[in-house]
């Protein structure tokens, strides 16, 4: 007799934790022959609401963290993703690749962590200034993470355009509650799974799958996100999200490259704010004895 | 000092800085593609001096039609000669700019003080030089363009509309046209209804210095012209310092376009005075915290933070300090504190003053007199004041300045945070240890340890949180102006 | 007499005094600076001015005649242009002091200051410190400049510095005891708030820049320290005590500036020769020149001015 397969419950992951929504909702994207892939949560303005404090608990650990730490932690999510290689690729396929592309996306999505991984503790040594002030004073310029953002993973990469739009703001010490694709969700679900795995604290990453187009006016009114960072939304989208930020001056970063396909220190500049210290540089007595 | 007076005072004599150097006219019109242009409407409106009252100037009044004219010559620099131009022959008029400027430092001190009621000192000391050097410290930038974002290509943005404040309106307008300038793009520059002389006065040097037409073009007015600016299909980035309320209209109705956007907004900084700071030097920095321009100043010091174990002997000296503050005659080179800016501007702060006695808080003001007409505000320290008190929460914009206490540095950092603000902070203190700890854990753009209200052309200014977004100065403010291949 | 012995408690905790952030410092100077002193402010400014001048000969060639052309001097500032006061005081070294008085006769105005224990290198023993003290006082001096142990406070021996300065004090019985810190020496403005502080709990009547003898003599940011530890005894105690810069002030427009941050400092009480003194020898003749240049609406020429 044929055994029966366990189906996988598909759950959202916030604070380190895999609740289901709270709303009770999911719905049920079509994948590869429009087969259903699984009951997806449809996350709610609650679920958000319960991500985006998470994710500011977790922030008062994760920026004041040493990069070099940040960096270890992003090497050891690469190390979790490739043991999970196979349940990724398998993943991807029932949403719709091909198996060589999902072989190549997997393979990709790794190296991008150590991509990242190793920008950690290099971004803000390659970038922030020492600035000639013409005064007695010692002034520099750092980067600082925004705080806590909110990204749109994008539509149709669903686990390296995720990661894409991820890593850069992790890296940079922020935190995050990232909108997976509504469309593809299993592998943002899996990723939580490896995450929680890894050394990355709870709460650093939340993940919610559900509908984009209802989750997008509650993220834009939120009054606790500091920055939103998006590459594949509409105009409208956009343009709502643009008006809907100025609630708290939100800062609205809307990608011009393809996060898939963009190995760059720039989008990690992109969620960080920059930092001016001033500082007086004493000047000593001088003379001395002429008798 | 001593009760007793065994010393006849030793006053100041009047000593008014002569405006025979000023040449201004009795109109002005837009300053459109090279040309001085009459408004479409035929109105205009006077700037007054507000130390006065008195008329100094007409000046055009803007209509979208103005706007229009004037978006059109900077569209055609940019496609024409200007954006032709080698950046190193642009740098050189950005050069000319500065000289010029330099050269013409006195008078432009003397309209700025006329028009906007700050201390000739300032004017003269601060304003007007840092202007210039502002200029300078671009015009190196403009061939150099490729080493500020190292594996990235850069281009212009186009037109630029920049809308600007009263409370800096020389150096406001020099912030934002040297780096729109160095960085390729032409300009249309509003500057604010009750200061646009100087910005006039600029239009004039730009002219001699033969940029090539329509490259900065200067259209005066209010409210309306400004609207005109921001919701005009042909420009290509808007740059805004003003308040937070207007930012916030801007962005809204920037939201359908691509336009880009930077913001320099407001503030209600904390400056933390710690048990081991340098107490005369940080008495200092509270007064040019929140003195400084009648505290129209977006970063100004406006809410202090003392450690309650020196609370006593830091109000006994700020005190004294604010009895040897001159407030009066802005054309007087030993004045402190002008004139504010405007009647209405007077309005609010008094209407602030009265809300912070009405919620209990302490009033001190220095008893020193005042001239009979023009706009006046003694400088003012309340002390008592809670935490939720309207006037530690909301920004003045004038002489107004809030005391809390604290015990520990968790408790001020805390305090100093809890505002949706974070453009500056200041903290005092003789341990660099400490003092770190605090500059890194205030969420602001710009943080002063042990001085507080410094400028340089060199150091990026700009905020956190509801302050705004982008940067002013230095290498990092250049991308304000630039589309770069990663954003 | 007390003496010195490692037994004695501290006198002078180095940590009382504040610290000093020397750019915050300088940018507070400079804003005196900008102050504009014009007509009847100027002209009363260079009156106060004259007044708190200790008039100083201080050279390896002084003679009795010299010192008695100072004497001259002080009184007769410009003989032609009515209503000049006097200068404060005359500055000598001790062995001149007899033939001061003699010229200036008991009961002048200009009051005799001389410059006790070992001065300018202060290297001798308390013993000889007293007894230049003493005869000078004996020989008619009302003030003494004394010069601290430079080279115990920079080694740390605060409670040195302080006794050595209370027994002078001592010493000089009823004449005013100023007390010379040698800033240029010091290092830091943390050295001269210290030295300051030490110098005013040990019983200065006064506090002093500078011998006059190096390079960095008086500046306006030194004197400003000086002037808030000034302050600060006066906030805690309600004594006043009185501030010498010395050295390095030669012009008029300067020693406004002086007077403008006395005034902003201290306030207008100190605005008397009672707690404030200029210690220099050729600044007389610049204020005397501006004054006739206000007098008579024309500039001067400094050989219409006597020297001595």
């Amino acid at each position: 007799m044929e055994r029966i397969e366990v189906l996988k419950t598909y759950k959202l992951y916030i604070g380190g934790k895999f609740p289901r929504t709270e709303s009770g909702r999911y719905y049920q994207p079509a994948g590869k022959n429009g087969k259903k892939l699984g009951n997806i949560c449809q996350s709610s303005r609650k679920d958000l609401r319960n991500s985006v404090v998470a994710a500011r608990t977790a922030l008062a650990s994760w920026a004041p963290r040493d990069p070099f730490n940040r960096s270890q932690i992003l090497y050891r999510i690469a190390e979790m993703l490739e043991g999970r290689s196979a349940q990724f690729v398998d993943e991807l396929k029932q949403q719709g690749s091909t198996p060589t592309a999902a072989r190549k996306e997997v393979a990709a999505s790794i190296d991008r962590c150590i991509y990242y991984a190793g920008w950690c503790d290099k971004y803000q040594q390659t970038f922030s200034s020492v600035n000639p002030v013409a005064s007695a004073h010692f002034n520099f310029s750092v980067y600082e993470p925004m705080g806590v953002i909110t990204a749109i993973a994008p539509e149709q990469s669903s686990l390296l355009g995720l990661l894409g739009t991820v890593l850069p703001i992790i890296t940079g010490g922020n935190s995050c509650i990232v909108i997976a694709s509504e469309t593809k969700p299993l592998c943002a679900i899996t990723l939580a799974e490896a995450l929680a795995t890894s050394d990355l604290p709870g709460g650093v990453i939340n993940i919610l799958t559900g509908v984009r187009a209802e989750l997008l006016p509650i993220i834009g009114s939120h009054m606790d996100i500091n920055a939103v960072v998006a590459s594949d939304l509409t105009d409208t989208e956009k343009s709502n999200l643009r008006a809907e930020a100025t609630s708290n001056l939100k800062r609205t970063i809307f990608c011009k490259q393809d996060p898939a396909k963009t190995e760059s220190p720039y989008p990690i500049l992109a969620t960080q704010e920059i930092k001016t210290t001033w500082h007086p540089v004493e000047s000593s007595i001088t003379g001395g004895s002429a008798y | 000092m001593p009760k007793k007076k065994s010393a006849p005072d030793w006053n100041y004599a009047p000593a008014p800085e002569s405006s025979s150097q000023v040449n201004l006219a009795k109109r002005y019109d837009h300053f459109i593609g090279g040309k001085w242009t009459p408004p479409s409407n035929q109105s205009y409106f006077t700037s007054t001096n507000p130390a006065t009252g008195k008329k100094i100037a007409e000046v055009a009044d803007g209509s979208p039609t103005d706007v229009e004219a004037a978006v059109k010559a900077a569209r055609a620099a940019y496609k024409g000669s200007w954006g032709k131009m080698s950046g190193r022959e642009r740098g050189k008029y950005l050069y000319r700019i500065a000289r010029l400027i330099q050269e013409r430092a006195r008078e432009f001190a003397i309209i700025e003080t006329l028009d906007g009621g700050k201390p000739i000192r300032e004017a003269r000391d601060i304003d007007i030089p840092l202007a210039a050097n502002h200029f300078f410290y671009h015009a190196g930038w403009a061939d150099k363009l490729d080493y500020a974002f190292p594996n990235q290509k850069t281009a212009p943005l186009g037109v630029a509309g920049q809308i600007i404040p009263w409370n800096f309106p020389f150096l406001m307008a020099a912030w934002k046209i040297a780096p729109a300038l160095a960085t390729g793009n032409t300009v249309v520059l509003k500057p604010a209804e009750t200061t646009p002389l100087t910005a006039l006065k600029l239009a004039e040097l730009i002219a001699d210095a033969g940029l090539p037409d329509g490259v900065v073009n200067i259209v005066t007015g209010a409210g309306e012209t400004g609207a005109a600016i921001v919701n005009h299909g042909d420009i290509d980035k808007i740059a805004f310092t003003g308040s937070t309320a207007v930012g916030k209209l801007i962005q809204k109705s920037l939201a359908h376009t691509e336009k880009r956007l930077t913001l320099e907004l407001g503030g209600k900084a904390a400056n933390i005075i710690l048990d081991d700071a340098p107490i005369d030097q940080a008495v200092e920095g509270i007064v040019n915290g929140i003195y400084f321009n009648q505290g129209h100043v977006c970063c100004a010091g406006s809410r202090l933070f003392v450690q309650e174990n020196v609370f006593d002997e830091v109000m006994w000296k700020l005190k004294r300090r604010m009895d040897s503050l001159i407030v009066g005659d802005p054309l007087d080179k030993n004045t402190d504190i002008g004139a504010i800016n405007s009647k209405a501007q007077l309005k609010t702060i008094q209407r602030y003053i009265k809300a912070g006695i009405k919620d209990g808080g302490e009033i001190y003001q220095p008893s020193c007199d005042l001239p009979a007409k023009g706009n006046w505000c003694l400088p003012t320290v309340f002390t008592n004041v809670a935490q939720s008190s309207i006037i530690a929460q909301e920004e003045i914009f004038g002489p107004v300045l809030a005391v809390q206490t604290f015990r520990t540095v968790p408790e001020v950092i805390e305090k100093a945070n809890n505002t949706p603000y974070g453009l500056s902070a200041g903290v005092w203190s003789d341990k660099g240890a400490r003092l770190f700890q605090l500059t890194k854990s205030l969420q602001a753009g710009v943080v002063w340890g042990n001085t507080f209200n410094q400028f340089d052309p060199t150091s990026p200014f700009g905020g956190f949180k509801e302050s705004g977004y982008g940067r002013e100065g230095g290498l990092h403010g250049l991308a304000a102006y630039l589309n770069l291949e990663f954003s | 007499m007390k003496s010195h012995t490692k037994n004695t408690p501290a006198r002078y905790i180095p940590s009382s005094s504040p610290p000093v952030d020397q750019v915050g410092i300088a940018e507070r100077a400079a804003r005196f600076t900008t102050r504009s002193i014009k007509d009847t402010t100027k002209r009363a400014g260079l009156n106060m001015v004259l007044n708190m001048i200790d008039l100083t000969t201080l050279e390896g060639a002084d003679t009795p005649n010299k010192v008695r052309q100072l004497c001259y001097k002080s009184c007769h500032l410009h003989d032609s242009i009515p209503g000049l006061p006097t200068t404060a005081a005359v500055c000598v070294y001790p062995t001149f002091v007899k033939i001061a008085r003699t010229a200036l006769g008991p009961h002048s105005k200009v009051n005799i200051a001389s410059v006790a224990t070992a001065f300018p290198s202060g290297h001798a023993t308390l013993k000889q410190k007293l007894e230049e003290t003493t005869q000078a006082v004996g020989d008619g001096a009302d003030e003494i400049d004394m010069v601290i142990s430079r080279g115990k406070f920079l080694s740390g021996d605060y409670n040195y510095v302080f006794d050595e300065i209370a027994a002078v004090k001592e010493a000089c019985g009823k004449a005013r005891l100023k007390v010379i810190l040698e800033t240029g020496e010091l290092g830091t403005l943390d050295n001269v708030r210290r030295a300051s502080d030490i110098a005013i709990h040990a019983g200065g009547d006064f506090i002093k820049t500078s011998t006059g003898k190096i390079a960095s003599a008086a500046t306006i940011p030194v004197t400003l320290v000086m002037l808030l530890a000034i302050r600060d005894h006066y906030f805690k105690t309600g004594e006043m005590v009185g501030m010498k810069p010395a050295g390095g002030i030669s012009k008029s427009k300067l020693a406004l500036h002086y007077l403008v941050m006395v005034k902003e400092t201290l306030g207008p009480e100190w605005l008397d020769n009672r707690w404030f003194r200029f210690g220099a020898s050729s600044l007389a003749n610049d204020v005397l020149m501006q004054v006739a240049k206000l007098e008579s609406g024309h500039y001067q020429a400094a050989q219409y001015f006597s020297k001595d």
